[in-house]
């Protein structure tokens, strides 16, 4: 009871003051407003809880055949309906939403990382350095992307596959084009934020004390740049995982064994007139994923956002 | 102006040049060969493969070949497919109207859709249209196209049987013949409309956030103060600013909506470019993965500086030199 009392701040007899904020905390009580984000976190919530947990109580194995019970539709048996082959689809689903949102995840690190780090080397350092790391930056922006990813992964596919298993191989590949074909919006971000904070007085001061270059990006500059950064990361997740799943739909991405949301929905192409329910559940998945980040995204954009009314 | 359009030409030529390089040099090291369907032939006798090997110039190492395929390009010699021995650009010119046909009408109706809805939800910013309209743009962007397409194929093509399943390429399309006209009709609709909403969703959004921009400058109030009617105030002065960045996007979607066109093609079965080039690649068919890449590259490059010079032309404070 003393030490509660101790560290509360001293106020005048009938003083009102509310508590001090942090940014983060600042943040979350304007992002816990906004209804649809909030919608958002608690529907992809449910969603990675069922994908890391569902799998222990639903424990019927995603590969499993049973031509006894193909193409049937939802049952107390198969909520979700089964396949060709019998595969059961809630299984598949669970398992497949897993894979989509570890891609999604993974690759949105990869771009975030390296688009920091341009940006951060570009915006920081000036002069040549950052000419040609501009150029750089332009050249990756042409690039086409959808067709050099398809072709890419097609391509170095069956490498990877020998050198590290079906499942890692198209795993590693996919996330790093994905991740090398998309940090440039980052990276123009990045350099822009680091651009106007590095002539700051904070940064002039860490300079006079005798902070290294290297200390003053990653812990003065740094953390000033990072709440955009993370805004965008967050719609890029929907991205990627959106990504992801063209990919697979066009046949490009995981092989059937490994049932990402993608990739049942290209399996189910073919029996769309017997069989609807086995194209519906993966894209109502990957569309309630994706429409939740997004929400999720806006409403992190909204609460970051310095110019925000105060209320 | 004319100068700084032709330094952007002149960084376009390296930019294209490296492009090109990379897609090929990506291509010869990787372990794909154009004549793994022979190598599985058993009948086929090793002298016979090299011979053909040869013909195809695929036994020089892969600089050599690629400077000998960029000279050609350069002389509008986009080379033959591997696979249908047709020339690339035959090929292409072949298959574009049916790439275009669907695109351009789409992007063309996303943007009459997306300007006017964009507006009026500005304008009544809060309101019952405001609050729908930004849930659909929400909606709209967040759905893959490859699920809106399969959801209008299971309502429309499975359940209703209003609408064909397949596009067929080889309708032929007259304009005194009304039944034509209408199969044409039918088969584009379910397509189009997939890229439209996709399309017309990224617009709005944008459309509006510019227009709420605008909106509380000082130069609308001097509008209004001058006694203007509220539409003279928003069509020609507000709505005016906001499209400089809009007409910038557009410009730079053109070449986005050719990747999107993809998918769209793959689930539609439209045979255009982007199933030419998934053929393509599967079937290790280097001139045409050479010739629709390019293609792409040069769409980006183009319409990047495009984008550059409508924002010059449309925003006087921008000058070039």
């Amino acid at each position: 009871m003393a030490t509660t009392t101790a560290n509360a701040p001293r106020l005048a007899e009938g003083e009102w003051r509310r508590p001090a904020r942090s940014l983060w905390s600042d943040a979350w009580h304007h992002f816990r407003r906004h209804r649809l984000a909030m919608a958002g976190v608690v529907v992809l919530g449910i969603i990675v809880v069922a994908t890391l947990f569902g799998p222990l109580l639903w424990t019927v194995p995603y590969q499993k055949l049973d031509y006894s019970a193909a193409l049937v539709g939802p049952s107390p048996a198969h909520p979700f309906g089964t396949t060709d082959l019998g595969h059961d689809l809630f299984a598949r689903i669970l398992w497949g939403g897993r894979i989509s949102l570890a891609v999604g995840l993974t690759a949105v690190l990869i771009a975030i990382s390296l688009g920091t780090l341009v940006g951060a080397l570009s915006g920081f350092f000036g002069g040549t350095l950052d000419d040609l790391l501009m150029r750089l930056t332009d050249m990756f922006l042409s690039l086409p992307q959808l067709p050099l990813l398809l072709l890419t992964i097609y391509l170095f596919r069956d490498m990877l596959r020998e050198l590290v298993g079906p499942e890692l191989g198209i795993f590693i590949l996919i996330v790093t084009v994905v991740g090398a074909l998309t940090w440039m919006p980052t990276a123009r971000l990045v350099r822009a934020s680091f651009l106007s904070i590095k002539r700051k007085e904070f940064v002039e001061a860490a300079r006079t004390v005798g902070a290294t270059d290297r200390r003053i990006i990653v812990r003065h500059i740094l953390p000033n740049v990072m709440s955009p950064v993370l805004v965008s990361a967050t719609i890029g997740v929907g991205a990627a995982i959106i990504t992801e799943s063209a990919l697979s739909f066009l046949g490009l991405g995981f092989p059937s064994d490994v049932p990402s949301w993608g990739r049942v929905l290209y399996d189910a192409q073919n029996f769309m007139e017997i069989a609807p329910h086995w194209a519906i559940f993966p894209g109502m998945f990957i569309f309630l994923t994706v429409l939740s980040i997004n929400y999720m995204g806006d409403g992190l954009r909204d609460a970051l956002d310095p110019r925000r009314t105060q209320r | 102006m004319g100068k700084y359009l032709l330094r952007r030409l002149l960084i376009a030529i390296p930019t294209l040049l490296l492009i090109s390089m990379v897609v090929y040099a990506i291509l010869a090291l990787a372990p794909g060969d154009p004549l793994s369907q022979f190598g599985l032939d058993p009948r086929v006798p090793p002298e016979v493969r090299e011979n053909i090997r040869r013909q195809l110039g695929l036994d020089q190492p892969w600089h050599v070949r690629y400077v000998k395929w960029l000279i050609a390009a350069l002389q509008g010699d986009l080379g033959y497919s591997f696979q249908s021995r047709v020339p690339v650009s035959e090929l292409i010119a072949q298959k574009l109207p049916n790439t275009l046909s669907v695109l351009g009408v789409a992007y063309v109706l996303a943007v009459l859709l997306a300007i006017p809805i964009g507006v009026v939800s500005a304008v009544k910013r809060y309101s019952f249209f405001d609050h729908a309209a930004t849930t659909f743009a929400f909606i709209g962007f967040s759905v893959p196209t490859f699920f809106t397409g399969i959801i209008l194929i299971l309502i429309f093509s499975v359940k209703l049987h209003w609408l064909p399943f397949i596009y067929q390429s080889t309708l032929n399309v007259s304009l005194f013949d009304m039944e034509s006209i209408l199969a044409q009709l039918k088969q584009s609709i379910m397509p189009i409309t997939v890229l439209t909403l996709f399309q017309t969703a990224t617009l709005v959004r944008f459309v509006r956030s510019e227009m709420l921009e605008n909106m509380p400058l000082d130069y609308v109030r001097t509008a209004r103060a001058k006694g203007l009617q509220e539409r003279f105030v928003v069509i020609r002065h507000v709505l005016r600013n906001s499209l400089i960045p809009v007409v910038t996007l557009i410009a730079l979607g053109v070449p986005a909506i050719f990747g999107g066109a993809l998918i769209t093609e793959q689930i539609f079965r439209i045979p255009g470019i982007g199933l030419m080039l998934v053929a393509a690649i599967e079937q290790s068919d280097t001139p045409v993965v050479m010739g629709a890449t390019l293609m792409f590259s040069v769409l980006v490059v183009l319409f990047n500086i495009v984008a550059d010079l409508l924002y010059g032309v449309l925003d006087p404070r921008i000058r070039y030199d």
